[in-house]
């Protein structure tokens, strides 16, 4: 699926279109399909969002979604040097899902 | 060290001004990104992979305690609890907002400090020998014409914006401890046969995707035309670089394309030129710019050995500590390389720490250096073992300067937005590793320097161990140098061949030094025995 992601423009914080509007957490992510320029288009005119882009990610059968690049799996965590500023500090295993 | 003048401060104050104005019509919706962002890379603010960073510029990586303190506590106030000390003698803060932006550029102004130039196509921050003003071979302090040369360049109108990036270093003695040839421009002050003080220049190095050594453009520049000839050195480049593409934009191009000769020829034209203009700064304001260089009053008879019962103080007196022009003083050099730590991250209560340090034991005076590790440049001997009892309370003392673990690793994938695979996870493993073999010591002097992409921010060209992290269809993958020197001996690392991933990489730099340790003979380094035996012998030992 094509999912979209961005930055708070006041915070910097990573953010993910969830459909009405943008989550901290990537799998609040929904499928943009093909309006995913008319979205990022709207909602970067609107501030909403800063420096949005498509990605291509996957949503496994528990609803957890999972961007096709490494890249975008650490946005979506956090460094995986850091377990203790990641979006899952209390899981040892958080970075696993990175690789 | 330097202080503000009136008119440094304004600058420093009205640009913070400034910028508050920009970020505040950004946040209004005033500005669309795209203008913005020239805008704040000026003032040293990326947006990277998960929050806005703000590079703070340490020029020559020289700061007083009252400074380095100040570092400490806007990692508290504004980030989250930590910075991370780079390869440009620098210090970035990772997860900053942009609407305090301005008040941190605010604070870093109440201690003469900013993030002016820490990026764009501007000249960068001039770094220098972290040592200078201490080391006992040096033949001058080299930084009152890092601060000369910072000062010309500091929203200079003409080079605000050239085809790419300039990075240029100072260095004043034989033995290179700023990678000086790696720089779009390396100054080495020397002595000419009259005894005269000059500059040598060393135009068009630097590492990135196409790395090159710098080649002697001018072996004798007198001081006083320092200014006038680095201005030549800049309209050449400005008027002749590429524009067209980043990729071949730097001057390291222009002088390879052109020809050293060639370039030479036409800088003189413009260097001749430039002298009938008059540019270069009243001889007074170099004189008042090395008043602030004086060296601290330095006590004489002070004892030259220090008690060494303490053998972990020992080693580590062996091992950190370099020696000074003034007996009875040497110079610290706290790792920011713990077994298994990230390299060149430091706490805030850390960095405050070391600020205390630097005011009770060095002049309050401290370094960044660009192996991503703080110097205190002139403690007394007599007191450095108390120094040290300090710094091993604080986690501090790692006894591993110039060591396989004192790895240079760039941010990397971890927070970078334009690498390609994470640097720090592999340099945790390999010290963590080589803690663990205890091969470290039997190694001795071991340069290994890690960079998540091409852009070679980790320094791997110059590694004598170099990683370079690459993206291998979605997967990182790690290529393996051996043979780089960033010192007077300059080299460039050659890949060994195909990469490795995670894994695999932590074995093949154990591999190599397996290698060495081999074959090394007596009072070879690492770097000497790659460089007498070549690559086949290790080239065998990985892929045979």
């Amino acid at each position: 699926m094509k999912i979209l992601t961005g930055n708070d423009l006041k915070s910097g914080a990573v953010t993910w279109w969830d459909g009405r509007g943008w989550s901290l957490n990537v799998d609040d992510a929904v499928d943009a399909g093909d309006q995913a320029d008319a979205i990022i288009a709207r909602e970067s005119a609107a501030q909403a969002v800063n420096a949005a882009y498509a990605i291509d990610a996957t949503r496994d059968d528990a609803g957890h979604v999972r961007p096709a690049h490494i890249k975008d799996r650490v946005r979506a965590l956090g460094p995986t040097v850091r377990p203790d500023l990641t979006l899952k500090p209390a899981d040892p295993a958080a970075v696993n899902w990175v690789n | 060290m330097y202080r503000y003048d009136t008119y440094d401060q304004a600058m420093v104050d009205a640009r913070v001004a400034e910028f508050r104005d920009q970020a505040q019509r950004r946040i209004d919706g005033k500005l669309t990104e795209d203008q913005f962002k020239p805008l704040r890379l000026m003032n040293g603010l990326y947006l990277q992979l998960h929050a806005y960073m703000l590079r703070v510029a340490v020029p020559y990586g020289t700061l007083s305690g009252a400074q380095m303190h100040m570092l400490g506590d806007i990692a508290d106030k504004y980030d989250r609890g930590y910075g991370h000390f780079t390869t440009r003698q620098n210090i970035q803060y990772n997860w900053i907002k942009l609407e305090e932006a301005g008040d941190i550029l605010a604070d870093l102004a109440s201690v003469e400090m900013h993030a002016i130039q820490t990026s764009g196509n501007c000249i960068r921050n001039i770094s220098s020998d972290h040592y200078a003003g201490a080391a006992a071979d040096e033949l001058i302090d080299p930084r009152p014409y890092a601060e000369l040369l910072r000062q010309w360049s500091s929203f200079h109108p003409e080079f605000s914006y050239l085809p790419r990036k300039f990075k240029i270093a100072v260095i004043a003695s034989k033995r290179d401890r700023a990678a000086m040839r790696l720089h779009d421009i390396g100054l080495e002050i020397v002595r000419n046969a009259a005894g005269e003080l000059g500059a040598a220049f060393y135009i068009g190095g630097g590492m990135g995707r196409t790395p090159m050594v710098g080649p002697l453009i001018r072996d004798f520049v007198p001081l006083d035309q320092l200014i006038t000839y680095s201005e030549a050195a800049l309209r050449v480049y400005n008027r002749y670089g590429r524009r067209d593409n980043k990729y071949k934009a730097r001057i390291k191009i222009l002088v390879h394309e052109l020809g050293k000769d060639e370039y030479a020829r036409q800088v003189e034209e413009e260097f001749a030129h430039l002298l009938e203009q008059n540019v270069e700064p009243p001889l007074a304001e170099l004189e008042r710019i090395k008043a602030m260089f004086a060296d601290p009053a330095f006590k004489p008879g002070l004892p030259t050995k220090a008690d060494r019962t303490d053998p972990a103080f020992a080693l580590w007196m062996d091992r950190n500590c370099h020696a000074h022009k003034t007996p009875g003083y040497i110079s610290a050099t706290i790792s920011l390389k713990p077994v298994g730590g990230i390299p060149g991250d430091a706490s805030a209560d850390q960095i405050r720490l070391m600020a205390r340090l630097a005011t009770q034991y060095s002049f309050d005076e401290c370094r960044v250096t660009h192996a991503q590790n703080i110097v205190l440049p002139h403690v007394e001997i007599g007191q450095l073992h108390a120094l040290w009892q300090q710094l091993d309370a604080a986690g501090l003392a790692t006894p591993n300067l110039d060591q396989i673990d004192d790895i240079i690793a760039c941010p990397g994938l971890d927070y970078c937005s334009l690498a390609n695979a994470r640097s720090i996870p592999v340099a945790q493993q390999i010290s963590e590793r080589f803690a663990a073999n205890g091969k470290a010591d039997a190694i001795g002097e071991l340069k290994l320097k890690i960079s998540g992409c091409i852009n070679a921010c980790g320094h791997h060209h110059a590694g004598h161990i170099g990683i370079l992290g690459v993206d291998k269809k979605g997967l990182e993958n790690y290529q393996l140098l051996l043979g780089g020197s960033e010192a007077e001996d300059t080299s460039l690392g050659k890949i060994t061949g195909p990469g490795f991933d995670e894994a695999g990489i932590v074995d093949a730099v154990e591999k190599a030094t397996d290698v060495y340790l081999a074959q090394r003979t007596d009072g070879e380094r690492f770097l000497d025995t790659y460089r007498r035996i070549g690559m086949e012998p290790f080239k065998e030992a990985l892929y045979g």
